[in-house]
């Protein structure tokens, strides 16, 4: 710890002003206070503040995704000895895991993290925390096999395009995880869905590795689907890398809940809203995905870690608390009715999202208006 | 955020009190709780007045350095409204006009008599309405009335829908009304009797619902009598306005604390400017955190030597934690506070303090593992914990501040200095007080106070 204090020490001179690096400051600041919280103390108003900052903000919401991390790594593994016939450890399918997942999260974090830096530097300002989530769920939302040449592309463009261009952290208007996924999704379809991209090498083996809702668009009875409920539950399922074990984003969910750094009213809501819109289906019934029951549509496909990490996001959610449950019950609509309505895309969950940060602006309006309407009716009472 | 009419008390008596029940709101658990007790000590021999007490009052000197005057004498008024006069709370020698930039007037000092010497002053409780604002203008007790909107003195001029008068503090470490009015429920009921005449509307006081108030205030005649619960900000006089007698636009309310009814009911009967007050002496770096007997504008080093301070790098603070003004170890005690706080400075680096599981770090979220110790006493320094960042987090304000108003838009409306949005979204409403919780939890460490201050400036500038 003193040999930080003593390196950062003698290298911040070149970076203060008047130094010779003095224009690299931002990247000098972000580095030191990621190794010390500032000694900088209040001047005005309150003289006490919260432990909380967005580095710890940040941090935790990592930490509600070490579940989904790790057993997305074993899963990596196990799903593709099963692929080829082979019984391997619990250790063996994570250390497998972990090697092909590295990569993924190396590249993420260097390319996002280079982008972000390159902003700070130009703007003059400091780096933001966001990058420390959005590297690490924009991997998660990945196949495993994803070249990695095309994630840096789909990064760069989530944090050019749709972040930066905004003015960074705090100003954009979509989630930057979901715009990497979405850029890779209609740029490359080729790698982002069919059944050939969910277990690793399954492109260049030929064995089959489809995901249920691939599956259910095809027109497969949900009773007769490769996989049972239990399977589903623990996700030991194909799919991208994070998203697959309802029991791990519940256990992210907890934590995040419990800590108070997502909104649980988003994650109920969503919930809610696509259980309600999938038993309407239920009645209806006309294809395999309506038929199927709305409580597995919970727990398939990208929707309960679209609604636990993806729509908590509080800068492109709606900030009322009222419009919370809103933007949450709608994400939940939405999700479903694309996932049924349309099997190119079976995976409504991301378009959902995207699409209710687009109007969440717009319900946080009307439910301001309503204050207003309620503050002016007493005025003139 | 319940409202129940009151069900025990009275019916007919007090037929309209108010019983509301807040949910909303934090209390900081801090060490340094004054004990009740009070210790005697010698009069101060430095005073100080300072004009930055007073919002948006531009002072102009009556006095010159060298000047002797009295408890009660005149030592400026306000440049636009000359009948604001803000008087020495002792007798003795005006020794130096401090200025700071531009010759703005920070500080008048003066040198105490050893023994104080008062103007007199002859008014009487059952004069007219004009009578008494001009004797209350005139012996400099005027100030101590403030007004909502903007928590500026009062205008004379105006007649204020209700008076409001907060009996309870909920600030962290506040001193205890209930202790400090002890047994002077004549003096009270007296100030109450001159404060009646100010207004044709009603005078709420307002007693904590959370404890059994003293007999002080809830046997206090002719007054509205609400009883309010819940965590801090439920004290502040703003919270309660807003669900007794919400401020619409162009709606005044007066407001005032209650040692200051003293002040008002000592001017009526003894003909005196006697500014005498309890003040605690908080906060965890205070050996024996305990109250005293002085006088407002009193230097705090005689509180400060007969206790003992703990060494290392501390900062003084006249009031509290949350609001108050940064003083020096020999400064003054502002004009309206009654409390002094002592805690470190938090000048520090903190290894990777961000990732530590923090059982020592106080915060709303339960993000650190302090949370398991819910009832621990914290010793917080000055230290921002973090850096200031664009919004990402929302909902925090919502959870402290016990209001129908969006705190967050609200901000904004003031950064981007939109009045229109401000008066929708209750701009008049709310106080930089009130919101001194939601720039305590902030994430991204937002200047919540001074943001809402110069909002309600520029509205104030801008619609008066």
């Amino acid at each position: 710890m003193k040999l930080f204090k003593n390196l950062l020490g003698s290298v911040k001179p070149h970076f203060e002003k008047g130094g010779k690096l003095e224009k690299l400051y931002p990247a000098y600041d972000a580095f030191e206070t990621f190794l010390f919280v500032p000694d900088h103390t209040t001047h005005k108003g309150a003289h006490v503040r919260d432990a909380i900052d967005l580095k710890r903000t940040m941090f935790m919401v990592i930490v509600a995704l070490i579940p989904c991390l790790l057993f997305g790594m074993w899963n990596v593994g196990y799903q593709y000895h099963l692929a080829i016939g082979e019984t391997a450890t619990l250790v063996d399918n994570f250390i497998f895991g972990f090697w092909k997942f590295l990569p993924l999260i190396i590249v993420s974090y260097a390319v996002g993290l280079a982008v972000e830096f390159a902003f700070a530097i130009y703007r003059g300002h400091s780096v933001n925390e966001g990058y420390l989530v959005t590297g690490l769920l924009i991997p998660l939302t990945m196949p495993i096999d994803v070249p990695l040449w095309m994630l840096a592309i789909s990064v760069i463009f989530a944090v050019v395009i749709g972040k930066e261009v905004f003015g960074g952290t705090g100003m954009n208007i979509l989630n930057p995880a979901l715009t990497a996924r979405a850029f890779l999704f209609f740029a490359y379809p080729i790698y982002m869905s069919g059944d050939k991209v969910w277990v690793h090498n399954a492109m260049v083996d030929g064995h089959s590795g489809s995901t249920i809702l691939g599956e259910l668009a095809a027109s497969t009875n949900w009773q007769s689907l490769s996989f049972n409920p239990f399977d589903m539950m623990m996700g030991t399922i194909p799919g991208s890398v994070g998203e697959t074990s309802f029991i791990a984003i519940m256990i992210g969910a907890l934590i995040l809940i419990a800590t108070g750094i997502g909104s649980w009213r988003i994650i109920l809501s969503t919930f809610v809203g696509g259980f309600v819109m999938a038993a309407l289906f239920n009645m209806w019934g006309a294809n395999e995905l309506m038929a199927t029951p709305a409580e597995i549509h919970l727990i398939i496909g990208s929707f309960a870690f679209g609604a636990v990490f993806m729509a908590t996001d509080p800068v492109t959610g709606s900030q009322t608390n009222r419009g919370k449950y809103i933007y949450g019950f709608l994400i939940g609509v939405f999700a479903i009715v694309i996932r049924v309505f349309n099997p190119a895309y079976p995976e409504g969950m991301m378009l959902a999202i995207l699409l209710m940060n687009i109007f969440a602006p717009l319900v946080d309006h009307y439910v301001i208006q309503g204050n207003i309407k309620r503050r002016f009716k007493r005025a003139n009472a | 955020m319940y409202i129940f009419a009151s069900e025990n008390h009275n019916f007919l008596q007090k037929e309209m009190s108010k019983d509301i029940r807040l949910k909303k709101g934090l209390n900081i658990n801090l060490q340094g709780e004054a004990d009740k007790v009070y210790a005697s000590i010698p009069q101060s021999q430095n005073f100080s007045i300072k004009p930055t007490d007073f919002h948006a009052l531009t002072p102009k000197m009556v006095v010159n350095e060298g000047d002797k005057v009295k408890a009660g004498s005149c030592l400026f008024f306000d440049k636009y409204d000359e009948r604001i006069r803000i008087s020495s709370p002792v007798s003795g020698e005006v020794t130096e006009i401090v200025r700071g930039a531009k010759r703005r007037i920070m500080e008048v000092k003066i040198a105490a008599d050893s023994e104080v010497s008062y103007e007199s002053f002859s008014l009487d409780a059952n004069a007219s309405r004009e009578q008494i604002i001009k004797g209350l203008l005139d012996s400099g007790v005027w100030p101590f009335i403030r007004q909502k909107p903007f928590d500026t003195i009062a205008n004379p001029s105006d007649n204020p829908k209700a008076i409001f008068i907060s009996t309870f503090d909920t600030a962290p470490l506040a001193p205890d009304n209930d202790f400090v009015l002890h047994g002077l429920d004549k003096e009270f009921q007296m100030g109450i009797e001159v404060i009646k005449k100010l207004t044709d509307g009603k005078v709420h006081l307002n007693v904590d619902g959370n404890t059994n108030p003293s007999k002080v205030f809830t046997d206090c005649k002719g007054v509205e009598i609400n009883k309010i619960s819940g965590p801090h900000p439920a004290g502040n006089v703003g919270v309660q306005v807003h669900h007794i007698d919400p401020i619409n636009k162009g709606d005044v309310v007066w407001y005032l604390y209650p040692q200051d009814v003293l002040t008002i009911a000592r001017l009526f009967t003894d003909g005196k400017y006697d500014v005498s007050r309890m003040v605690a002496l908080t906060g965890s770096q205070v050996e024996r955190p305990r109250y005293y007997r002085t006088i407002s504008g009193a230097s705090i080093s005689n509180m400060i030597s007969e206790n003992s301070i703990k060494d290392g790098s501390n900062r003084f603070i006249s009031g509290n934690v949350l609001t108050g003004t940064q003083i020096s170890a020999d400064g003054c005690i502002g004009f309206y506070d009654s409390q002094i706080t002592v805690i470190p400075e938090g000048n520090e680096q903190e290894f990777l303090g961000w990732i530590a599981p923090g059982l020592q770090k106080f915060s709303m979220s339960k993000s650190y593992f302090s949370w398991l110790t819910p009832a621990k006493k914290y010793n917080l320094n000055t230290n921002y914990n973090g850096e200031e960042r664009s919004y990402v987090v929302t909902g925090q304000y919502e959870k402290v501040l016990p209001m129908d108003v969006y705190p967050m838009q609200l901000i904004k409306a003031c950064m981007i200095e939109d009045i229109d949005s401000m008066e929708q979204l209750g701009i008049y409403e709310v106080s930089a007080e009130d919101m001194a919780l939601c720039e305590f939890v902030c994430t991204s460490k937002m200047e919540v106070q001074s943001i809402i201050r110069e909002g309600l400036d520029l509205v104030k500038k801008e619609c008066s």
